[in-house]
């Protein structure tokens, strides 16, 4: 089976204290480490195990420029085979779709059995991937935490839905899903595997290998403009509960039954 | 009738020197096949340098075995073991003339008169031992000899058959004397074994004398080489490969063993794989280590993980693969080559429950390791991927920001915001570096611990900087958790900062910090921990303390593993502590190279293992029987560890802990703090 996982380049929301910039219309990019989007690291760790079981290979893609290069190497370590760069200055200021566009180039032309995307960007939306399958006319399942593969091309996915339980879906082959985090254990990359793969190369595909007209991605393409951003203010009604440590968690049972969190 | 040697003897119309002959050449060829077949495994092992330092070694055999050092660390069974042993070394001459005795028809006893009264007394001794550790074994049942059911039988029926073989050994030479002397009317060494057979054989006529005599000649012979080719069958093999097991034994304390003895580290990244994930990745002294388990059970006796219920039995680790290997390589039949250990002999769980406190090593009479298998076995872990999600969080930002928790570098210096200067190069040099690694320069709580070593430093009158954003982890728990790749890249940061900042000696309060510059780290300038310092300051009369407030409390001082066991650094806590005036102090049961650890430091806080209870609310729970109030450590995990306990077993207000150097400085006399840096030269910071 050949699997292609979209990842992204995220700033390590664990590693970083994030502020706003004075402007307010992005956060501080001093000083921040990037690492790749933890929910792309499921769908690869995902990939790498379907690959196991039945064969095949996974190419991890990236849209952005050289420094993204990193997280493409690291999945690589990881175990995948291919790792493509999707860079050109048109693609630069792309909105969800813009990106979508990218990577359906990219699809049209490589062909996969099965596209995998994280369930969202740590700074994103949730949305390249369902418009991706929309503009391939593929299938589509968002929130997925199981995949087990069946006879003649198809596929039994879980997904999650509200209150935490799970739907059982089944899904024709070539298709599109975006992958719940906790759908596995990703395993871990050392510092010795993405040192062994540092001289692997990463072929890096731009608008004219894709036939993609410029007009249709990056900035001037872009329908969604991003105008702020803003911390939520400080919102009212924290209580700190006092007494003896079997009236805090009495008094805590309580509060939580009468406000409905305890079913 | 003259007893004459039993080379001459017939039995069943077969003389008796070639019925021996060929009892012999049978017993020594099997013997022969059989040690062949138990070194396969190690050839095809991983290579170890262990021929360094003869004398060393021969020290060590000295003390260890021929000494019996650690035995009676254990009164009992090691008074016992030290009996038994001595009384093997008297009985091996014997045991070897009596096997001439069946080839040759020269009756004499080497060694004279003496000898013969001492080696009868000898194996009475051994004899009557082996009925004591008998009855200990199935009537009083010792805690430790326990099987628990995860991990298979009881091994007690293979402990007591083994006993008996020995006493058969005993009483059959005790008989092949006895019914001689009967015969001849000799006297025996009054109230020994073969004096008693002899009593009891006052009324026998020659005829069964002589059958006596040469049946228990036979009896000895069968059993000696049935012995022989028995022991490599289990527990009882260490009696041959304990003495190479101790003269190969790691001499130094606090390391670990370089990822492969045959490959520099700069050359790692060409291996194909890393660590140990199959039976032959071990070293061949680790598989000897295996061989030579004598299934005493100190060292899971003392083993935190193991008394708080975790996955890890070091026991039962180095029983199961020595299963393993006696399945794998089989005396009759083919060698197997290896699966993956990991998942099949050990779990994950097993392997990542060590907290490497090193209270098994400490224990071994046969001074086994486990802390360099264990770690191998990490490494192969680390290099599968197989790494608990809880710890690839930690890793991942010690890789992009030299510290476990992904805070900022350039506020690893925020807890030093009284103005501690910082030696970045740019001329602010010093003559000391206070290193102070990530827990203590990130930690709200454990911060304390810093500001506390940099007053006491000060006042000491001492010239020191620290690093502060240019330090990085010291990595002594990266390495211990099989991540050796980012440790060295860690190490080669620090190494540089450290060369850079010109300093003439570094001084730590963290013991992790304090093991790894002394041990895993290369041409530094001289390292000590804060006790050590304070200790020497205190001896030279520079610092003086305010007697305690509460001269109700009761003080116990916990060994932190790497200060103590590791480093042997018991002495000088206790003595600061001694010299604040008023302060009480109790042993716990465990202290000093028996101390229990708290749980583990470094990326162990981050692992959380199926436990029973908690390793600290154990601790604590001894602190609370030794009497104390007051528990004082000397490190940042220990502190964190036991501050948890104290919360999670519900004592607090009945039990504090404290940091040595937290209480150091709020004893502090103020008043020679000023004097002692005029006189002293020294310059505040």
């Amino acid at each position: 089976m050949k699997i292609l996982v979209c990842i992204r380049r995220v700033p390590d929301t664990s590693e970083n204290e994030i502020e706003l910039n004075r402007a307010g219309n992005d956060i501080e990019r001093d000083d921040l480490v990037y690492s790749v989007n933890e929910p792309d690291n499921y769908a690869v760790e995902e990939a790498l195990q379907i690959v196991q079981k039945a064969g095949g290979e996974v190419t991890v893609i990236t849209v952005g420029g050289e420094e993204d290069e990193e997280v493409l190497r690291r999945e690589m370590a990881m175990g995948a085979h291919h790792g493509v760069l999707l860079s050109d200055d048109s693609f630069a200021g792309s909105d969800g779709r813009g990106i979508a566009t990218i990577l359906k180039a990219f699809v049209e032309k490589d062909g996969y059995d099965l596209i995998l995307t994280g369930v969202q960007a740590e700074d994103g939306g949730a949305q390249v991937g369902g418009m991706l399958a929309a503009m391939l006319d593929y299938p589509f399942a968002s929130l997925v935490t199981s995949i087990e593969l069946l006879e003649g091309g198809k596929l039994q996915i879980s997904r999650e839905i509200e209150g935490g339980s799970r739907e059982m879906n089944e899904i024709d082959l070539p298709c599109v899903l975006s992958i719940q985090t906790g759908i596995n254990e990703p395993r871990y990359v050392g510092m010795r595997g993405i040192r062994q793969v540092a001289s692997v190369p990463i072929p890096i595909v731009g608008a004219s290998e894709l036939d993609l007209e410029p007009a249709l991605v990056g900035a001037a393409a872009a329908k969604v403009r991003r105008l702020d951003y803003f911390a939520p203010p400080a919102g009212k009604g924290a209580r700190i509960l006092q007494g003896s440590r079997e009236e805090i968690a009495g008094e805590l049972f309580e509060l939580l039954k009468a406000k409905g969190g305890l079913n | 009738m003259d007893f004459d040697s039993p080379a001459r003897a017939t039995y069943w119309l077969i003389q008796g020197r070639i019925l021996f002959i060929a009892l012999y050449v049978l017993g020594t060829a099997c013997f022969a096949w059989i040690v062949a077949k138990r070194l396969t495994p190690l050839r095809r092992a991983r290579k170890d340098f262990r021929l360094d330092r003869p004398w060393m070694r021969i020290e060590r055999i000295l003390q260890y075995w021929l000494g019996q050092w650690r035995h009676p660390r254990y009164w009992g069974a090691g008074i016992i073991h030290v009996l038994i042993f001595a009384g093997f070394l008297i009985l091996a001459m014997r045991a070897f003339a009596l096997l001439i005795f069946g080839v040759s028809n020269n009756l004499v006893m080497p060694g004279g008169r003496a000898y013969g009264i001492v080696r009868d007394y000898a194996a009475t001794v051994v004899f009557a031992l082996m009925i004591v550790a008998a009855i200990r074994r199935t009537i009083f049942k010792p805690q430790r000899y326990r099987v628990p059911a995860r991990f298979g039988k009881d091994r007690t029926a293979g402990a007591v058959f083994l006993l008996a073989l020995i006493a058969v050994l005993m009483a059959a030479d005790g008989l092949f004397d006895a019914a001689r002397a009967a015969a001849h009317a000799e006297s025996l060494p009054h109230g020994s074994l073969s004096w008693a057979f002899q009593k009891g054989l006052f009324f026998a006529s020659l005829q069964t004398l002589w059958a006596l005599y040469l049946g228990a000649y036979l009896l000895h012979g069968l059993t000696f080489f049935f012995l022989l080719c028995y022991r490599p069958f289990g527990v009882q093999f260490h009696v041959e490969t304990s003495l190479f097991s101790i003269y190969f034994a790691k001499l130094e304390r606090g390391t670990l063993k370089p990822v492969r003895w045959d490959v520099s580290e700069a050359d790692l990244d060409q291996v194909k794989s890393l660590g140990v994930k199959t039976f032959e990745d071990f070293t061949w002294k680790h598989i000897l280590d295996f061989y030579s388990c004598a299934d005493c059970g100190r060292c899971s006796d003392q083993c935190p993980s193991n008394t708080a219920g975790r996955a890890l039995s070091p026991r039962f680790f180095t029983l199961k693969a020595r299963d393993y290997c006696y399945q794998h390589y089989p005396v009759l039949g083919r060698s197997g080559n290896g699966t993956r250990l990991v998942g099949s002999l050990y779990s994950e769980d097993e392997i990542w429950s060590c907290t490497t406190c090193g209270s098994c090593e400490a224990e071994c009479p046969l001074l086994i390791e486990y802390i360099d298998k264990i770690v191998d076995l990490r490494r192969g872990l680390i290099d599968e991927g197989k790494v608990p999600q809880s710890l690839q969080k930690p890793l991942k930002a010690l890789e992009s920001r030299g510290n476990p928790y992904g805070k900022l570098e350039k506020k690893r210096a925020d807890w030093a915001a009284c103005g501690i200067r910082i030696l970045n190069g740019n001329g602010n040099r010093a003559d000391t570096l206070y290193f102070v690694d990530s827990i203590t320069s990130y930690d709200e709580r454990m911060q304390a611990i810093g500001r506390a070593t940099a007053r006491i430093l000060g006042h000491a009158g001492l010239d020191f900087g620290i690093l502060g954003a240019c330090e990085r982890d010291s990595g002594h728990d990266v390495r211990r958790f099989g991540e050796e790749m980012l440790f060295l890249s860690l190490r080669e940061h620090n190494a540089e900062a450290i060369r850079a900042s010109g300093v003439r000696r570094i001084v730590t309060a963290d013991p992790h910090a304090f093991n790894a510059l002394q041990h895993d780290y290369r041409d530094l300038p001289p390292v000590e921990h804060i006790s050590q310092v304070i200790a020497r300051e205190v001896e030279a009369g520079a610092v003086r303390f305010e007697p305690v407030a509460n001269p109700d409390d009761v003080y116990t001082y916990h060994d932190p593993c790497y200060l103590g066991r590791h480093n042997q650094v018991f002495d000088e806590p206790r003595k600061v502590l001694d010299a604040i005036p008023g302060l009480k102090r109790v042993e716990m049961r465990r202290c000093r190279d028996r101390s229990f650890c708290c749980g583990g430091g470094g990326l162990a806080l981050f692992y959380e293992p199926k436990e029973e209870e908690r390793i600290g609310v154990k601790r604590v729970r001894m602190a609370a029987e030794a009497g104390a109030s007051v528990i004082v450590t000397a490190c940042p995990f220990c502190l964190t560890n036991i501050e948890d306990a104290i919360k999670v077993a519900g004592m607090e207000g009945t039990i504090a802990a404290i940091d040595l150097a937290e209480l150091v400085e709020k004893q502090l006399e103020p008043r020679l703090h000023e004097s002692v840096l005029i006189s002293r030269g020294g310059r505040q910071i």
